[in-house]
């Protein structure tokens, strides 16, 4: 046994080898999975990244233009409604929200057309056909969908409004007003322009999510993505998967950061790559 | 005498102050409480005062910058501030603003082309070569030349930047330019050359101009009239020359002997005024100077002082009004007296030299 994982070597040398593995793309085993961790996050790999893509994209298609609605009607009172609405979004934990979900559209509903399933990413028989597989992993993936955008879809349009905020507020915003632009143009070609340095360092920052995927509400639908095989392997004490897990969202992290750098250049003028 | 530009009556800009949950108004900041004054074609403005005494407010409130809430400014005989979407379009072209902070004014994720053409195109003036045409005339008269066109604003100086907010604001040929403190955020060096080129744009251009400063000397030398701010009034306006060879309101006086002087041989009095400007938000009842006014009677805390005229320099103060009385008229007489009021009373100090 102590032969198998090297622990009859100084741990020092142990750490080496498992460098050099890493550099050649081998995560190591898992103890608890008998495979490859490799293999195992590439089975997890998909349906995070169905949850949290579809999620991301949701939150940024309803946030952007919900911020940019509450920072041209700021102080309004159907924006401080809005705003409001989204905070308490916002400090509405993840997990009541799940279960709370989960009772009205799993048991409330039950035999009504608006049923939603519980648990799980798929019911069907591995013969099932594609299109049929296709739906009912869609009506799986509603109700975990739904609640990992609604918390990003409230910051990201509280962050795109303070940003837009802090933007509307230059003299440049002043120039633009005083040559006789509208307030359309006024808003998208000269105020938001200008806030999407911040808002491209948060898309970076939200790539190690993207593929990291959320502990909690995979765990609480089980569904079978990163963030429940990070639970698991830490409540299995696997420790090879951890350590595969935690460096890779650790890569992601910096990637996330390089793209957002790169990024820069594109929105940006006065930064190049160079 | 022909119809004034620019006439403003009676214009008040008040900002609403918001307290609690429900966002009540619970009064409101008087910026700009009740300023009139008209600029005649090809002629300057000067606007003095110091921070906070609702200046540049005014300058916004003519361009309906921010909402004015009251009074009426006319522009060429228009109502300003009953003009609908397309007549304030149209005003606009015809108006234009130089704000103080080249380095804010200019939009930093646009090339000077696009900051220039903006407003061309906003106006639909010219197709694309003749908007080049105008752009290339607009940068050449500021002393640029059109390989700006193609390089952001932070590729330059802030001497260089104020140049391209001023060609943003000549480019579509305005009659009426508001210039916002357009100095004051240059190095010395290169206020002499943006005051001179303003004086220029001025003759070549027949532009009127409201010139915002808290510079005397520059405001002298460049204004044919001077209006003097305080707590969102003009409390003293003359011809440039009068006002400077016989100020008569003590706060007037004041500001002039905080200017340094050139000849440093020469020991003079300072004025220094006491306690700090009071809230614009409740402002005292009266006469608005005489909290801070060495020469504060009694009538000055209850009424406020009406403009008193002498050919043309009119000043709000209780005291100067019976000095010009007392002088039958003469307003160099009464100037005099009232510097030797304020000399007695103030709380001067012997300027070191």
């Amino acid at each position: 046994m102590k032969r198998i994982y090297g622990l009859d070597r100084p741990w020092h040398e142990g750490y080496l080898r498992w460098l050099g593995n890493v550099v050649r793309g081998d995560l190591g085993r898992s103890f608890s999975r008998k495979q490859p961790v490799t293999t195992l996050i590439g089975e997890r790999i998909g349906p995070t990244f169905l949850i949290s893509g579809t999620a991301l994209v949701l939150a940024w298609l309803l946030g952007v233009p919900l911020g940019l609605y509450a920072s041209a009607r700021s102080g309004m009172a159907d924006e401080r409604a809005t705003s409001l609405l989204l905070y308490v979004l916002y400090s509405f934990p993840t997990f009541v929200a799940a279960l709370f979900l989960q009772i009205v559209f799993s048991v409330w509903l039950r035999g009504t057309p608006w049923e939603l399933p519980l648990f799980g990413m798929s019911d069907l028989p591995a013969d099932a056909g594609w299109a049929a597989w296709a739906v009912d992993v869609a009506r799986h993936a509603i109700l975990p969908i739904t609640c990992q955008t609604y918390v990003s879809l409230a910051y990201d349009s509280r962050f795109i409004k303070a940003n837009m905020e802090e933007a509307v507020r230059q003299d440049y915003i002043r120039t633009a007003r005083a040559k006789g632009a509208g307030t359309g143009r006024v808003l998208f070609h000269h105020a938001f322009r200008n806030t999407l340095i911040p808002l491209v360092t948060l898309l970076g920052l939200s790539l190690p999510g993207l593929i990291g995927g959320s502990v909690i509400i995979e765990q609480i639908f089980t569904w079978p993505g990163m963030g429940r095989l990070f639970f698991e392997s830490i409540r299995e004490r696997d420790y090879p998967t951890i350590m595969g897990l935690t460096l890779m969202f650790s890569v992601l992290t910096l990637i996330g950061q390089l793209l957002a750098d790169l990024l820069y250049c594109l929105v940006d003028p006065r930064v190049s790559v160079e | 005498m022909t119809s004034p530009l620019i006439d403003v009556a009676g214009l008040q800009t008040y900002f609403p102050v918001r307290k609690g949950l429900l966002r009540r108004v619970v009064g409101a900041v008087r910026a700009v409480d009740g300023v009139s004054f008209s600029i005649q074609k090809g002629r300057t403005l000067g606007l003095v005062g110091e921070s906070g005494c609702g200046k540049t407010t005014v300058g916004r409130s003519l361009l309906r910058l921010v909402e004015p809430t009251g009074g009426s400014v006319r522009f060429d005989g228009r109502d300003v501030l009953a003009a609908g979407g397309a007549e304030m379009r149209g005003l606009r072209r015809r108006m234009q603003i130089v704000f103080q902070d080249p380095y804010g004014s200019l939009n930093p994720r646009m090339k000077v082309r696009a900051i220039l053409e903006e407003g061309l195109v906003i106006h639909r003036l010219g197709s694309a070569a003749e908007r080049l045409e105008r752009m290339t005339r607009a940068l050449a008269r500021t002393g640029l030349t059109a390989a700006a066109l193609d390089r952001y604003p932070h590729e330059f100086s802030g001497g260089q930047r104020q140049r391209i907010a001023i060609a943003r604001a000549i480019v579509i040929e305005p009659d009426f330019l508001v210039l916002d403190e357009p100095i004051s955020a240059l190095d010395v060096s290169i206020q002499a050359q943006v005051v001179n080129l303003l004086v220029e744009l001025r003759e070549q251009l027949g532009l009127t101009y409201l010139f915002i400063s808290h510079d005397l000397s520059v405001v002298e030398y460049v204004s044919d009239d001077v209006a003097v701010m305080y707590l969102g009034r003009i409390v003293e306006q003359a011809p440039a020359t009068r006002l400077y060879a016989e100020p008569l309101h003590p706060y007037t006086l004041a500001l002039f002997s905080a200017v340094p002087s050139v000849e440093p041989d020469r020991r003079r009095r300072r004025i220094v005024l006491t306690g700090d400007v009071p809230s614009p938000a409740r402002p005292p009842a009266g006469c608005r100077f005489h909290p801070r006014c060495p020469l504060a009677e009694q009538v000055c805390r209850q009424a406020e002082p009406p403009a008193t005229v002498v050919d043309g320099h009119a000043v709000h103060c209780h005291v100067a009004a019976r000095e010009v009385e007392q002088a039958g008229g003469d307003a160099v007489a009464a100037a005099a007296r009232m510097a030797v009021l304020m000399a007695a009373n103030g709380s001067a100090v012997a300027m070191p030299t």
